[in-house]
């Protein structure tokens, strides 16, 4: 329980990737159908949406509450959202610091919270025993809607956020990251990085944080998600106590189109690291895509489906060229990034590239083959019942589906819609919205060496 | 059955009392050939998970081929007699499963996530590699410079990576446990599929593996199918590993780690023991406890004193890993927050071992640290996955499964007094090894500022 994460004491090495990050919350987000759990759904008297599944068989509660509040919302304070989430827990009503976190984790419960590019996320884990749920509930409501920003905590996470982004400076995978983002969305809110900079960090106030915090932390921008041994009349209960104390606000304007991209674009920038970072893409995705099923099989077939897919079969298994090579896209409320990327020797760079290019232009070209589109088509089908596999998968899942306001048979058809895509739409939808002559391309890395 | 469980589970939440290994019933089978089958039932989803573990690791290693098992682990999936390279990934993908393997210090292991009818897919696949592994020596050549790839991106481009890997190699002495499980990039280089065979006829048997499954499953029907795919598999005769138990440490290893990094960074290892099958030891669980109380969430003591009072840290940590095979470390790590540098957060760390040493932690931490496991012992149940892994990591660290039956107990057993207890004989300062890493500029222009007597980057944050 107390065992290390991270890299530092990592003992464990894995044959491949456990898919980065991105490419994992697009699997979770994405892909669910069949025999999918019912979900029940309502609105509080203060305008929370919430959304619920009942399971019985653990003694557990998941509560996520999302709001539309993530850094797409930074609105030139970059780097405010997610200092906004992260103070939350920091003070509220009479509590300080310790205070909070003493309650929650002498009750067992776990408290969180997270700031993304779309979503702020709190979410809370707890035992359903009453002595324990109840208080942890009281602390959870009184973190969501009375939270104190108190001037010390504030400073001293500010600080910490400087901390932070210094250490994103010594990892080449994060600054590629960083500025691949801001050459594919450079006038949109999307291109700025969540953790701000260092000078828009150091510019933040706690008003700044006080005004962001009471402008989007309300109900009519609330999605509630519950899952966990109860039934409908405890977890109305449970949305009302977390969220009903809330000011009904109102949800704010949708983030702006991305605009496509207009011309090909390269940032190389020079690290003293052993590796090259690769990162090639546009934009690609909405929540809502009318393209979302070709695109998301074609992308499965392409490079989302690991040791499988052919961008692995080309640059791993047949050169040896890298240990993680992979696309994915990440859809989201405008459009999310379509990424290709890999990591290699520095004197493999341009060979690797070459490889990556040849790929992404020949299945753009030509589309998949059939066998590879069934073979696809298995894998997504058949694995359906893993993705709902646990309350922590569901309520992930019940937040995005409430988040998009995606239709609730979404888990449902799924399946069938996965079924339904040809090898012609999936060619058809990657020669419209993929295009190889203008691609952002990141490269960071060292000179070529001589092989160590 | 399982239900009732639960409902034990619920009743005996409050009570101070336990039931350790909780879910679902827990069976147990050995096949004439040696190899363990152990089965879990879990029947909330349609799925399973099923998992080969091999009692081989990079602790069975030694110099001159270090990281061959976690190469040999790469290599598992290039190709049988009866299946091409890769092919038993696609399998596996056409059947809807997720599939993937992991090495460690003390095991390998296999494992496959898929829909409850599709278990038979996976023992097939399973049982022909355990025995029938190419080796094809074009297929190693590439997939060792896969391996270098990945020692590349996660060791020598991550400074804190660096620094661990170089830590644990000042802390061992004679140990295995200094061997880093990727290996040392110059015994890669010099690998040849040859070392491979050896080492896969060494250890790749099923009197050296353990199976285990846990998910949507009838234990008899595992076992038929465990009989007929894996039953006809030839044991091996094992030959004993040599036991290298780690010399006494008779004082304090100091190292420095340079490497471009933006900032410094710190680690204190202490020599503590593993937990054993033994019931009577509590020293583990100790210091298990001991560890949360340290740093067992944004409540224990070094986010409260080192983070926000104090502001030494931007970041401190503590961790200790009851299971291993042989002697490990408590490590505490950190990182100096803004106008503090590596020498006051050593002290910082001092300080908190130092009171523990001295004084008799709470009875509200204590317990505290003590709800938070009880609570984790339950959400672990919500992950098929993770109820694997521990079966399966227990028993191929040649503990049993059993053992984490008493985990609940034996944790919620421990007093103050013995938490101070184990504090004063394991965290002295001759059994520590204490890592630095001294972060070297990054960009160039920087570098000539440093050259021309312009602080920056260096030992300390500014």
């Amino acid at each position: 329980m107390y065992a290390k994460t991270g890299t530092t004491t990592t003992k464990i090495t894995t044959r491949r990737l456990a898919l980065i990050g991105a490419a994992l919350a697009l699997v979770f987000t994405a892909t669910i159908a069949a025999a999918s759990p019912k979900i029940e759904t309502w609105t509080t008297a203060n305008g929370a949406r919430v959304y619920f599944v009942p399971a019985p068989e653990l003694p557990i509660v998941d509560v996520r509450v999302v709001f539309d509040g993530g850094s797409a919302k930074d609105d030139g304070k970059d780097g405010v959202a997610q200092l906004t989430n992260g103070l939350l827990g920091e003070g509220a009503g009479e509590l300080n610091a310790d205070q909070i976190a003493e309650r929650f984790e002498g009750l067992g419960a776990q408290f969180g919270g997270d700031a993304q590019r779309d979503m702020a996320i709190v979410s809370l884990r707890s035992l359903t025993e009453p002595s324990l749920l109840a208080p942890a509930l009281i602390t959870l409501a009184t973190v969501l809607t009375q939270p104190t920003f108190p001037a010390d905590a504030f400073e001293r996470e500010r600080t910490r956020a400087l901390v932070a982004l210094r250490s994103e400076q010594e990892s080449p995978e994060d600054i590629a990251s960083k500025a691949f983002f801001a050459a594919l969305y450079p006038d949109h809110p999307y291109g700025t990085p969540p953790l701000g900079t260092e000078e828009s960090v150091k510019a933040l106030t706690r008003d700044d944080l006080v005004n962001f915090y009471q402008r989007y932390y309300v109900a009519r921008n609330a999605t509630v998600a519950i899952v966990g041994a109860l039934d409908r009349a405890g977890a109305e209960k449970i949305a009302e106590q977390v969220v009903g104390q809330l000011p009904e606000g109102k949800a704010p304007a949708a983030v702006p189109a991305v605009p496509p991209a207009a011309e090909a674009k390269l940032t190389r920038i020079d690290y003293p690291s052993g590796q090259t970072h690769i990162l090639l893409g546009q934009p690609g995705l909405t929540r809502d895509d009318s393209d979302y099923f070709p695109l998301y099989v074609g992308n499965h077939i392409l490079g989302g489906s690991g040791l499988v897919s052919r961008i692995s079969d080309e640059v791993r298994e047949k050169r040896g060229l890298s240990y993680s090579s992979y696309s994915y896209f990440i859809p989201m409320r405008a459009a999310g990034p379509f990424t290709a990327g890999l990591q290699t020797r520095n004197d493999q760079a341009d060979q690797a590239l070459t490889v990556l290019r040849d790929v992404m232009q020949e299945f753009i070209a030509k589309g998949p083959k059939e066998a590879e589109l069934t073979a696809a088509k298995k894998n997504i089908t058949g694995g359906f019942a893993l993705r709902l596999d646990s309350n922590s998968k569901i309520v992930e899942n019940l937040a995005m589906i409430g988040f998009y306001q995606l239709p609730l048979d979404y888990l449902d058809t799924f399946n069938k819609r996965v079924e339904a895509v040809t090898a012609a739409q999936i060619r058809d939808a990657f020669q419209r919205r993929i295009d190889t002559q203008r691609m952002v391309t990141v490269i960071v890395g060292g000179a070529a060496k001589a092989a160590p | 059955m399982r239900n009732l469980k639960t409902l034990i589970l619920l009743c005996l939440l409050i009570p101070l009392n336990t039931l350790a290994q909780s879910g679902g019933a827990v069976h147990e089978y050995r096949l004439d050939n040696g190899m363990k089958v152990i089965v879990k039932e879990d029947h909330r989803s349609p799925v399973l998970v099923s998992q080969v573990w091999y009692k081989v690791g990079s602790s069975y290693e030694h110099d001159g081929i270090t990281g061959i098992s976690h190469v040999l682990e790469h290599m598992m999936f290039k190709g049988t007699k009866n299946h091409g390279p890769n092919e038993f990934s696609r399998i596996i993908a056409e059947n809807g499963g997720r599939e993937n393997a992991f090495t460690s210090r003390d095991y390998t292991a296999y494992f496959q996530q898929l829909e409850k009818s599709r278990l038979e897919v996976s023992f097939k696949l399973e049982a022909d590699r355990m025995r029938h592994l190419l080796l094809d020596p074009e297929e190693f050549a590439k997939e060792v410079k896969v391996v270098m790839e990945e020692r590349r991106m996660r060791t020598e481009d991550n400074p804190q990576a660096l620094t661990y890997e170089q830590f644990n190699a000042v802390a061992y002495l004679n140990s295995p446990y200094r061997i880093p499980v990727i290996g040392w990039m110059g015994d890669l280089e010099n690998l040849h599929a040859d070392d491979l065979k050896r080492w896969y006829g060494l250890w790749y048997a099923p009197n050296n593996a353990v199976l285990v499954v846990v998910g949507d499953v009838d234990p008899q029907q595992v076992l038929a199918l465990a009989k007929k795919h894996f039953g006809p598999l030839k044991p091996s005769k094992l030959e004993p590993l040599k036991q290298r138990q780690e010399i006494a440490q008779v004082g304090t290893r100091r190292l420095t780690v340079k490497a471009p990094a933006e900032l410094p960074y710190l680690m204190m290892g202490y020599k503590v023991p593993p937990r054993t099958t033994n019931p009577e030891e509590w020293e583990p669980y100790a210091l298990e406890v001991l560890a949360g109380i340290l740093d067992g969430g944004s409540s224990a003591r070094f986010a409260k004193h080192l983070v926000r009072d104090t502001q030494i840290a931007a970041q401190a940590g503590a961790g200790y890993d009851l299971d291993s095979r042989d002697q490990s470390l408590l490590i505490l790590d950190g990182t100096p927050s803004q106008g503090h540098d590596i020498a006051e957060l050593e002290q910082a760390l001092r300080d908190q071992v130092k009171r523990v040493r001295d004084d008799l932690v709470s009875e509200d931490e204590l317990k505290r640290v003590k709800a938070q496991v009880m609570a984790g012992d339950v959400y672990q149940l919500d992950s098929v996955f993770y109820q694997a892994m521990k079966i399966g990591s227990l028993e191929a660290m040649g503990l049993s499964w059993r053992v984490a039956e008493n985990y609940l107990e034996r944790v919620k057993a421990v007093t103050a007094e013995q938490v101070r207890e184990v504090a004063r004989k394991y965290l002295v300062d001759d059994h520590l090894t204490v890592a630095v890493l001294d972060p070297q500029p990054i960009d160039e222009e920087r570098a000539r500022r440093m050259q021309h007597g312009q602080q920056e980057g260096g030992n300390h944050v500014r």
